[in-house]
């Protein structure tokens, strides 16, 4: 008789924890060849709740970490990624049901994804920030700063890249992010949060939750304490709901093309002028 | 009373020359409203009616946008950059020939001290256009792409607190990066945009590139919704802010907010206590508080409270309230009877709650909207005076043990417009200011401001910045945001 697989239990991350669902529910996900592959977590509120206090709490040990030093972290999100290519090949041909070479590619572009927004970390406010010439005698500067907790619905495909693209423009910021991820495709997130929990990313900074988003969106909209969110992953009337409700409290809300573009991490940072006079 | 009273030192109305009507301008020409509705504008010093002004409804607007659309496709954006900002200039410099006329029509209609339309208004509004004449041909060097393009027709809705400065801050932006726009004044401060409007026909800018229609709320949601502009900038409240968010959220309309503020003003106890001291009388006095950025949150480390106060109430005791014609007038009238009536609501919820009222003696005109420089004492968080904006000459007092206490009372809002420090020690100030969430800092200083630095706020205080090379942003076309 062959050998018997070791299957794993796909989990939420939730502030470095992988917690199942408070609910108890799961759902199932079948790969390309209609064959069952998991039971990923259905995310209620609670959870999504959690998830946001795990975020606010790390939120701002992780901004104010120096810059060089978040670049090296997400540098080292990709050394690790690097490691266990494989088994992101794995799950993108079994979900995707594009071949390996399609799937390696993939797994490239989300690696070099993560070493471009590791080196913007300590340049945003070299291109983004000033100082500012003002008329009197006055030292006048501006600088770019985390924004706060960030939701990032990720696109469904590529299942990979579609999270890393919107995941780390959003850290690199210095935000901490709550991301759910594709209802259809969720299995490379969750593989990705056992990357994140063993590359000294401080816990909480980014938390997982996996579900139906048309049950999750409403929630991330309502919520006070998230900042911002990047739409990806919703349709337009999703997104035109949660902008809605969203305005409840001035909520930073985009939708970026698939480029990456240093907009895309100053898109969720705030500007802040500070003054002080010139004298004796 | 001290024997050294000021004589009275008015400046002249003559110069001001209000008409006694005006139209809508459109197209750049003043036009009659389509159902002919107009309304008064008055002198709240007085109450005199100034002028008879031509109010926008529904058809008027669309009229207006066709026009801003008209101009922005088969002018401006065509117009070579160089030229849009050569326009921009001579704005600027009729803005400073015509600056005294624009003082005093400015105080006339919103009661502000003419010391501070004459110093402060009118002098910045001319230097933001021409600040912003100098980016129309530099835009590709901004930082927002080689080849940056303007958002279109943008609808502009401006308060009442500095109606010609808020203006300036709105217009300069927007023609420089090369949209064209509709700007809406405040009902109760519509005058100097009226006037403004005929310096665009001396400076001969093309028909339609700027037009300004006057009206109430309606006129501004009926711009707000019109769905032929681009994009919405608006500087007022966050209840309405809010509710324009709401009004575009189904939309490709993009916005800039600029909103309400409760900013603390934190005073260490290595503070220069004089120094301090005046920063927070102008911090909440200086155009009788309403400033979504005043500093009207005073933060007072514990240990320096009783001197910093006993101090405060003898500067308040020497504020000069009156005549805003008055050149030494200090404090001038509050806007409108709408918004005396909602600083008395407020305060008196202060009296309710239990805080401490003071207010130096001082006669009030028996005329006009009045209300006297007021401090409260004794208040806690949770008051309503400690946390809503009530946007009229009134300090609501703190205090904090340790800096971090300081730190989480500052930010215990959800505003973040901005915020103050007082003290000596530079590596304390960096470290406050690093701490306070709010888009502007001022340290050892208040209310500040200027064409090249950036203004905003975090939070509920708005999206987006105004002025310098970040506020170009907002009103250029992003190759990054996915439409929908």
């Amino acid at each position: 008789m062959s050998r018997i697989d070791v299957n794993k239990t796909y989990k939420l991350f939730i502030g470095g924890t992988f917690p199942r669902s408070e609910s108890g529910r799961v759902y199932e996900i079948k790969g390309a060849n209609k064959k069952f592959i998991a039971n990923p977590a259905l995310a209620s509120r609670k959870d999504l709740r959690d998830a946001v206090v795990a975020a606010k709490s790390a939120g701002s040990g992780w901004a104010n970490a120096t810059a060089f030093n978040r670049g090296q972290i997400l540098y080292r999100i990709a050394e690790i990624m690097q490691g266990r290519s494989e088994q992101f090949i794995d799950e993108i041909c079994l979900l995707e049901g594009v071949s390996n070479k399609v799937a390696k590619l993939q797994v490239e572009e989300a690696i070099d994804t993560w070493v471009w927004y590791s080196g913007w970390c300590d340049k945003l406010s070299s291109v983004s920030g000033s100082q500012n010439q003002v008329s009197g005698p006055f030292y006048n500067f501006t600088t770019p700063e985390a924004l706060g907790v960030v939701a990032v619905f990720a696109e469904s495909k590529p299942s990979l890249l579609g999270v890393v693209r919107t995941l780390a423009p959003v850290i690199a910021a210095g935000n901490s992010a709550v991301l759910i991820a594709s209802e259809s495709y969720p299995l490379p997130a969750i593989t990705l949060s056992e990357v994140l929990a063993t590359s000294d990313l401080p816990a909480g900074v980014v938390n997982v939750l996996t579900g139906k988003v048309s049950e999750l969106a409403p929630w991330v909209g309502s919520h006070m304490e998230i900042d911002g969110v990047d739409v990806a992953g919703l349709s337009k009337k999703q997104e035109d709901e949660i902008k809605l409700v969203g305005a409840d409290n001035l909520k930073r809300i985009h939708r970026f093309s698939t480029t990456n573009h240093p907009e895309r991490i100053l898109s969720f940072m705030e500007h802040k002028t500070i003054w002080h006079p010139i004298g004796i | 009373m001290s024997n050294f009273e000021y004589a009275s030192a008015p400046e002249s109305k003559a110069i001001a020359n209000i008409a006694t009507s005006y139209g809508l301008f459109i197209g750049g020409k003043f036009v009659d409203p389509r159902k002919g509705k107009s309304f008064e504008t008055i002198n709240p010093a007085t109450e005199e009616v100034l002028s008879k002004i031509g109010y926008a409804d529904k058809l008027d607007v669309d009229l207006a946008v066709k026009s801003a659309r008209s101009a922005f496709t088969k002018v401006w954006s065509k117009t070579p950059a160089k030229e849009r900002g050569k326009y921009l200039y001579r704005i600027a410099r009729i803005l400073q020939e015509r600056a005294r006329e624009f003082a005093v029509v400015e105080t006339l209609d919103n009661g502000k001290p003419i010391r501070e339309s004459r110093d402060t208004d009118i002098p910045l509004a001319a230097a933001h256009f021409f600040y912003h004449a100098g980016w129309a041909d530099k835009l590709e060097y901004a930082g927002f792409g080689n080849k940056p393009k303007p958002v279109g027709v943008v609808g502009q809705i401006i308060p009442w607190n500095f109606p010609l400065l808020m203006l300036a801050w709105k217009i300069a932006p927007a023609l420089a990066a090369g949209n064209t726009v509709v700007l809406k004044p405040a009902e109760t401060t519509p005058l100097t945009a009226l006037l403004f409007a005929q310096v665009c026909q001396q400076a001969g800018l093309p028909e339609g590139v700027v037009n300004i229609i006057t009206g109430d709320g309606i006129t501004g949601a009926a711009l707000v919704n019109h769905p032929d502009i681009n994009k919405v900038a608006f500087t007022g409240s966050t209840e309405v802010g809010k509710a324009i968010a709401r009004s575009i959220s189904a939309t490709n309309k993009s916005a800039t907010l600029e909103l309400g503020g409760k900013a603390a003003n934190l005073v260490f106890e290595d503070a220069a206590i004089d120094e301090a001291v005046e920063g927070i009388v102008n911090g909440i006095f200086f155009n009788q508080g309403h400033v979504c950025c005043a500093g009207s949150r005073l933060l007072v480390q514990e240990n320096v409270a009783d001197e910093i106060l006993e101090k405060l109430k003898a500067r308040m005791s020497l504020i000069r309230v009156g005549d805003p014609m008055d050149k030494n007038t200090d404090l001038g009238a509050i806007n409108s009877k709408e918004q005396l009536k909602r600083i008395h609501e407020i305060t008196k919820s202060g009296d309710a709650e239990g805080a401490n009222r003071w207010s130096p003696e001082c006669k009030l005109p028996s005329k006009g909207f009045w209300y006297p420089p007021t401090i409260f004492t004794g208040v806690s968080q949770s008051h309503r005076i400690a946390r809503e904006e009530i946007f009229g000459p009134v300090l609501s007092v703190l205090t904090f043990r340790t800096p971090a206490e300081g730190i989480e009372k500052a930010n215990n809002t959800m505003y973040g417009l901005s915020a103050g420090i007082w003290s000596d020690k530079g590596a304390k100030i960096l470290w406050a200011a690093k701490q306070l969430k709010a888009g502007v800092i001022w340290s050892n200083t208040f209310n500040k401001f200027d064409p090249a630095s950036p203004f905003g706020g975090y939070k509920e205080s708005g999206w987006g910045r105004e002025g310098g090379r970040h506020g170009l942003s907002g009103y250029l076309k992003s190759d990054m945001k996915a439409s929908k």
